[in-house]
């Protein structure tokens, strides 16, 4: 017997995705199919340094000869990587220094998405740059952040004004055979952003880029590098949207942070990616590659990400925690639904002394998804005095989905102190029926429930976004009350 | 004649097949208070979820009334915001939901129920700090996340708080008055006769006639294997008191009042 309940859940979860329109615009793209001339042909389309080539075809070699990882609780179909569409840009080249220039059309995809670029229009004191399929169309308030000294731009740009600063950092964090798909992001990554905060400089406003993918078979390649130097502090925001597409479409992004000493990087990410639909049908497959890495003494990265979308999310971002008394935060809700799955935690290596590490990871299952949380918390010999509590928890909606967890510990210094807690619960019909006994509809109250549920992450994020974060757990559940 | 605020006919429930309910028959005129007693088991608490909408239970058979309308054509929210309000006999907890978010979602559902405009913000604090004084209930609850980690009396306290904010025309109260001691036992009936009015009917579930010495009802039902076997007065409660269940179990059914 279906319960009124239970269709609530159905309707809640399945009230579809806002953003699967598709843009007309034309765009200048590579026929699909990887091999060292297109490698080339990327790096020479950016105008690239030689080194950047070479290490390019170094990562591409490397890449040839590693094989796919299966450890993973997700399943999905064999990717053809001789299908992929590995560039594709806007074909109007927009002018990077002015908005007027930027094709109209892209605009309106923008403010379609709610992210209009026009600054005045814009969030006071968010700065934007909006990556579309493979370029960069758009950064905001690029004067401003000038003044405070501040970096911040496409990667293809920092490529031709800081090499140096690029050659210096790129790769050091995430090598580029890290792993299967870090490698073939090293060799093909098309753009992303760059950001450097200089020595005792506090960020004037929030960082933020807009990823979105718009071309058929196009793969997102992205690649993003911020450096906090000695005292520097920011705070950065990405957020994703795909259109809806019966294929599955491959994201397969590298994020490297580089805290030195005092810096605090705080990064949140918003996860909207196409999910497929109910049936499991298309969908982004997003693999990614996220390190923070805390080299400075007292440095301090954070993450906080909320991920609804993709068809399989398969990510860990995580905290090299080098420098003593450095600290590395992890906060995270996942949510899915339908046919979703999602394998994603983090991972904290304690290397320095005295270094903290705090995990909090909430995920909620819905439909017939999967949400698997994998940490592993790493204490080195040497890292005395360190500390680690982790809380891991799962909510299930309906008796269809799963929710799995997989803490990896490892300690290897008698001082330190590891702390882990895990609950699963389902979502309550008692606490539903409470709720509307005092008038509040079902879906609201599953909404509020499920908002209580990520109350410690959601407070992680920066003000600004944490109403649209709210909103997307409420879409992103639609039709999954049971 | 009085138009009844509720009118119950027939009523039969059932719980996984279980006939829990066998055609009761109840009208409750508006400003009035009635209290139902009964042995365990009787169907006082199915009673109480069947009237606020719980789905779990399934009516079989008879009509429920409400204000002239069909009330058991109504979503559990849409009685809610039509005035039917349940004071749970265990109100579960909410995590991460601060009371005030909760009940501000509450207030503006009924609202818009109504076609009003939201609350204020300000309203509601204001609103709340006058509702507390009538429960004697600390303001710091507010701030926590809805009945978590309350004490038993606190949650009661709670409910009977969020009665007098929402302000409903039916209140039901399912053995409020179970663990509490003496001193939150008038508390908590205070709260309930300043609510008293002529527009607003009171339904008193219980299991001893304690309650009643606070909260005076004008009519007292004894509910035996799912009906109503004996109606009367407040000396009715006394009797049962001093003769125990068994009395009326044995009594033929009496006519309602």
């Amino acid at each position: 017997m279906t319960t009124a309940t239970e269709q609530t859940i159905n309707e809640f979860t399945g009230k579809g995705y806002k953003h699967g329109f598709v843009t007309e615009i034309e765009s200048d793209s590579l026929p699909p199919g990887l091999n060292e001339d297109v490698i080339r042909f990327i790096s020479e389309k950016k105008k690239e340094p030689d080194w950047m080539l070479e290490w390019r075809l170094k990562a591409y070699r490397d890449w040839l000869e590693m094989e796919m990882p299966d450890w993973q609780n997700v399943n999905f179909h064999p990717i053809d990587f001789q299908k992929i569409i590995y560039y594709s840009a806007p074909k109007k080249k927009p002018q990077l220094d002015s908005l007027d220039e930027v094709d109209p059309e892209l605009l309106r995809t923008y403010e379609k998405l709610g992210i209009p670029l026009e600054e005045q229009k814009m969030l006071t004191g968010v700065a934007v740059d909006a990556v579309f399929d493979s370029v960069s169309v758009a950064t905001t308030f690029k004067e401003k952040l000038a003044e405070a000294g501040v970096i911040f731009c496409p990667m293809s740009e920092a490529l031709q004004k800081h090499p140096d600063l690029v050659k210096k950092y790129i790769g050091s964090v995430v090598p580029t055979n890290d792993n299967y798909f870090a490698a073939l992001n090293s060799a093909v990554f098309s753009d992303g952003s760059f950001v450097y905060i200089p020595k005792g400089v506090t960020c004037p406003m929030e960082l933020s880029t807009y990823f979105r993918i718009n071309a058929m078979n196009t793969g997102q390649f992205e690649r993003t590098l911020i450096i906090a130097a000695e005292g520097a502090s920011v705070s950065y925001l990405e957020g994703c949207t795909a259109p809806m597409r019966d294929e599955n479409q491959l994201h397969a992004a590298v994020v490297e942070l580089v805290a030195l000493d005092d810096a605090h990087i705080k990064y949140s990410t918003i996860q909207n990616w196409y999910p497929g639909d109910e049936n499991g049908k298309g969908g982004i497959y997003n693999f990614v590659t996220k390190r923070g890495d805390c080299r400075g003494d007292r440095s301090h990265i954070s993450w906080t990400q909320v991920e609804t979308g993709s068809a399989v999310t398969w990510k860990y971002p995580s905290c090299v925690l080098k420098g003593d008394d450095s600290i590395g935060e992890f906060y995270s809700v996942a949510l899915t639904n339908n046919r979703q799955q999602a394998d994603t935690g983090t991972k904290m290596i304690h290397i320095g002394k005295n270094t903290r590490s705090y995990i909090v990871s909430k995920g909620i299952s819905a439909g017939f998804s999967d949400n698997t949380y994998r940490g592993q918390v790493k204490v080195l010999k040497n890292a005395s005095n360190a500390r680690n509590y982790t809380q891991c928890d799962s909510l299930l909606m309906g008796d269809k989905c799963g929710a799995h967890t997989f803490p990896y510990i490892e300690v290897g210094n008698s001082t330190s102190q590891v702390e882990h807690e895990a609950t699963t619960s389902k979502i309550g019909e008692d606490q539903i029926f409470y709720c509307t006994q005092r008038g509040i509809s079902e879906e609201d109250a599953v909404s509020l429930i499920v908002n209580g549920f990520c109350k410690e992450v959601l407070k992680e994020l920066p003000m600004e976004f944490a109403v649209e974060a709210d909103k997307l757990l409420a879409i992103s559940l639609e039709g999954s009350v049971g | 004649m009085t138009t009844p605020l509720i009118e119950i006919k027939n009523l039969h429930a059932n719980i996984d097949g279980q006939e829990i309910l066998r055609g009761l028959d109840l009208t409750i005129n508006p400003g009035e208070v009635h209290s139902i007693m009964g042995p365990n088991g009787s169907g006082k608490s199915t009673l109480a979820q069947v009237l606020a909408g719980r789905d779990a239970f399934e009516v079989t058979e008879g009509e429920i009334i409400y204000e002239g309308k069909d009330l058991l054509d109504m979503d559990p929210d849409e009685r809610a915001c039509e005035g039917v309000f349940l004071a749970f006999q265990y109100p579960v907890e909410i995590p991460g939901v601060r009371t005030t978010q909760f009940l501000k979602a509450a207030i503006n559902a009924v609202r818009k129920h109504r076609g009003e405009d939201e609350i204020d913000a300000l309203d509601a604090v204001k609103l709340f700090r006058e509702k507390m004084k009538l429960v004697d209930m600390d303001e710091s609850l507010l701030k926590r996340a809805v009945n978590e980690g309350f004490s038993g009396g606190e949650k009661k306290r709670h409910e009977i708080f969020q009665m007098a904010v929402l302000e409903p025309k039916l209140c039901i109260l399912d053995e409020t008055d179970s663990g509490l001691d003496i001193d939150a036992l008038r508390i908590v009936a205070d709260g309930v006769n300043a609510m008293r009015s002529k527009d607003r009917s009171f339904l008193l579930i219980t299991h001893y006639q304690r309650l009643l010495d606070y909260i005076v009802p004008d009519f007292v039902h004894v509910l035996v294997n799912g009906r109503i076997v004996q109606s009367g007065d407040k000396g009715l409660a006394l009797e049962l008191e001093k003769k125990g269940y068994s009395w009326v179990e044995k009594e033929p059914a009496a006519a309602t009042a």
